[in-house]
């Protein structure tokens, strides 16, 4: 407390609204090691495979001698965006196994009946909870990619140094913070993108007495299901397919002013949409998705008791 | 204004009946011990003050109604419910700092000093604590939130006596003042009789007895009576009659003293005992009133 409270018990002392809402978020990091440990171990085994690559590299790849000019920038990014990837993955499904586990192991332990005998609301603890995927979960991943990424560079100028090559050739063709900012952009507009996906998760979480996984992927897999027996239709599906990548096409121009594909080892700045992407409707359909989810989590939760 | 105050407080389970019309109306400063078996309604009473159930009727704790303000009430509630519910994970020092960080009336420095009474480690978590300590802990932290309310579910169930007494002492002399009430439901009935000033006993989700300990050691008297008066004594109408060493134990309502010492030895009777005649008194009401249930013990 920033103020020593006061003797008397009259006196009630003022707690800023984002106190409970930081201690909330910290409470989740102490919990969930997961969330940190994750992307942490992926980057570093990532890096471990980097230096091996740098070490023994692949017979076909005998630098950039072999290929086409035109490619030097795709082929210098290649394992930077991979390892970019997989980072992004790897926070994709710590999110989704949070989320779906969020406000259920605190009924599996009982310990509901400790959090719900402190002054927070309802609200804070399931935005808190929504907030690990929708944004702590993507920052630090964000971070953790430019760290890896620039350790990455660090180790192929110390390769080039030893082995003889030219230092200034991968400086100048590789477009490292072009990387990164796509990145950046991919992280927030899938977030964005997924938001009903967590906002779902965490209803299920909060609702179902056990098997949180099956109640989350089985009841929209029935409804394809019968959509299809009763209908020969297939919307449901659809719908649900677009969630999983459907923000790409909004997202990015696919197409190159040349005519050709994007590259999606290297995704240029110029073919970012990012305003097409927010005047898209999936978008805000998701969006308020996500918020009615959400609104039902913390309904629900004031009557939740122990399982 | 009282602490809880609660009219026709009704709550249902399906078919099931957990409270009935609930009369509440504690003060402050009181202690008030809810005696019942289980299944009686106790827990759901509790769980309805702290805003964990909803419920039909009125219910005001602090002048807030639970269900729809449990948060803001929280700031001066607290509670233990009836086993340890600190998540296993939590380390000793994170839940200092998370109840420091959330709570306005938290007193980081008296749960450190508290804790400095005891063998708890401040970098240990919560699963490597024995059962005794976790409780310890867990009374700490609620021991130093500058509360109005304090709801005890079950306390010291699972502790060993060592810890129960301690449990309890601890309550007394370092937390408990004018300005405090405090609520227990236990089974230990007999370790809470000198520490209450008030005494309900609840069974069916119905109150089947509401008084404070000064009225209760007027009101009833035990007498362990001697076999010559027994006829006497049955004449009084006892509310209860057990058999202990060959000798009968009655148990008499509002009956004039002087006139039970001539029986035999008047004392007061234990909670539990009183609640083992009350209980049966109410479920052999139809047939008569004065319980006449022989080997109750």
């Amino acid at each position: 407390m920033s103020t020593p409270s006061l003797p008397s018990s009259q006196a009630a002392p003022v707690i800023s609204a984002t106190r409970p809402f930081y201690w909330s978020v910290r409470r989740e990091l102490w919990e969930n090691h997961s969330i940190y440990i994750a992307p942490l171990a992926v980057a570093f085994l990532g890096l471990c495979g980097f230096v091996v690559s740098l070490i023994f590299p692949p017979k076909h790849e005998t630098g950039l001698m072999g290929i086409d000019p035109a490619y030097h920038t795709v082929a210098l990014a290649m394992p930077y965006s991979h390892a970019a990837m997989l980072l992004m993955i790897t926070g994709l499904i710590v999110g989704v196994f949070y989320s779906l586990d969020a406000l259920h192991s605190e009924r599996r332990d009982r310990s509901i009946l400790f959090w719900k005998s402190l002054p927070v609301s309802d609200f804070t603890t399931v935005i808190t909870k929504a907030v690990i995927p929708m944004l702590v979960l993507p920052l630090l991943v964000f971070v953790i990619t430019v760290v890896m990424q620039l350790i990455m560079l660090l180790l192929s100028i110390a390769a080039l140094l030893l082995g003889g090559g030219s230092v200034a050739t991968l400086l100048t063709q590789l477009p490292l913070f072009q990387l990164q900012f796509v990145v950046l952009y991919s992280l927030a507009v899938s977030t964005l993108w997924y938001a009903p996906i967590y906002g779902w998760l965490l209803l299920v979480s909060s609702w179902a007495r056990r098997a949180t996984l099956l109640w989350a992927v089985l009841p929209p897999l029935a409804i394809s299901a019968v959509e299809w027996i009763a209908f020969h239709t297939s919307h449901f599906g659809s719908l649900l397919l677009n969630r999983l990548y459907g923000f790409a096409p909004d997202a990015y121009v696919l197409t190159m002013p040349d005519g050709s594909l994007v590259d999606p080892h290297f995704i240029p700045v110029t073919q970012l949409a990012p305003g097409r992407f927010l005047a898209s409707p999936g978008l805000w359909i998701g969006l308020v998705l996500a918020a009615a989810f959400l609104a039902a989590a913390i309904r629900l939760r004031r009557y939740r008791e122990p399982i | 204004m009282n602490v809880i105050e609660a009219r026709s407080l009704r709550k249902v389970f399906g078919k099931t009946v957990a409270l009935d019309s609930v009369e509440l109306h504690i003060g402050e400063g009181r202690i008030l011990g809810l005696i019942g078996p289980n299944g009686a309604g106790k827990s759901t009473a509790l769980n309805a003050i702290l805003g964990l159930t909803s419920y039909e009727g009125e219910l005001k704790v602090l002048g807030r109604d639970p269900w729809s303000e449990r948060d803001q009430l929280m700031r001066d509630v607290c509670f233990i419910a009836d086993v340890a519910v600190l998540p296993r994970w939590l380390r000793v020092s994170q839940a200092l700092d998370y109840v420091a960080g959330v709570h306005p009336r938290f007193d980081r420095a008296k749960a450190e000093g508290l804790l400095a009474k005891t063998s708890i480690k401040r970098a240990s978590k919560v699963r490597e604590l024995s059962k005794g300590m976790v409780t310890q802990l867990h009374l700490a932290l609620v021991m130093a939130i500058d509360a109005k309310l304090l709801v005890l579910d079950e306390p010291t169930l699972g502790l060993d006596l060592l810890y129960r007494k301690q449990f309890y002492d601890s309550l007394l002399n370092e937390y408990f003042d004018r300005g405090r009430t405090i609520v227990v439901t236990t089974h230990q009935v007999e370790e809470v009789q000198h520490v209450l000033t008030d005494v309900m006993f609840i069974n069916h989700g119905r109150i089947a007895l509401d008084c404070s300990m000064d009225q209760f050691e007027t009101r009833y008297q035990e007498v362990m009576v001697h076999p010559e008066h027994i006829a006497a004594a049955r004449s009084l109408k006892p509310i209860h009659e057990r058999q202990l060493f060959g000798r009968s134990i009655l148990i008499f309502d509002r009956v004039d003293r002087q006139q039970l010492t001539a029986l035999g030895e008047v004392r007061t009777p234990s909670i539990a005992d009183l609640f083992v005649a009350v209980m049966g008194q109410a479920s052999e009401a139809p047939a008569g009133g004065a319980g006449q249930k022989g080997a109750a013990q």
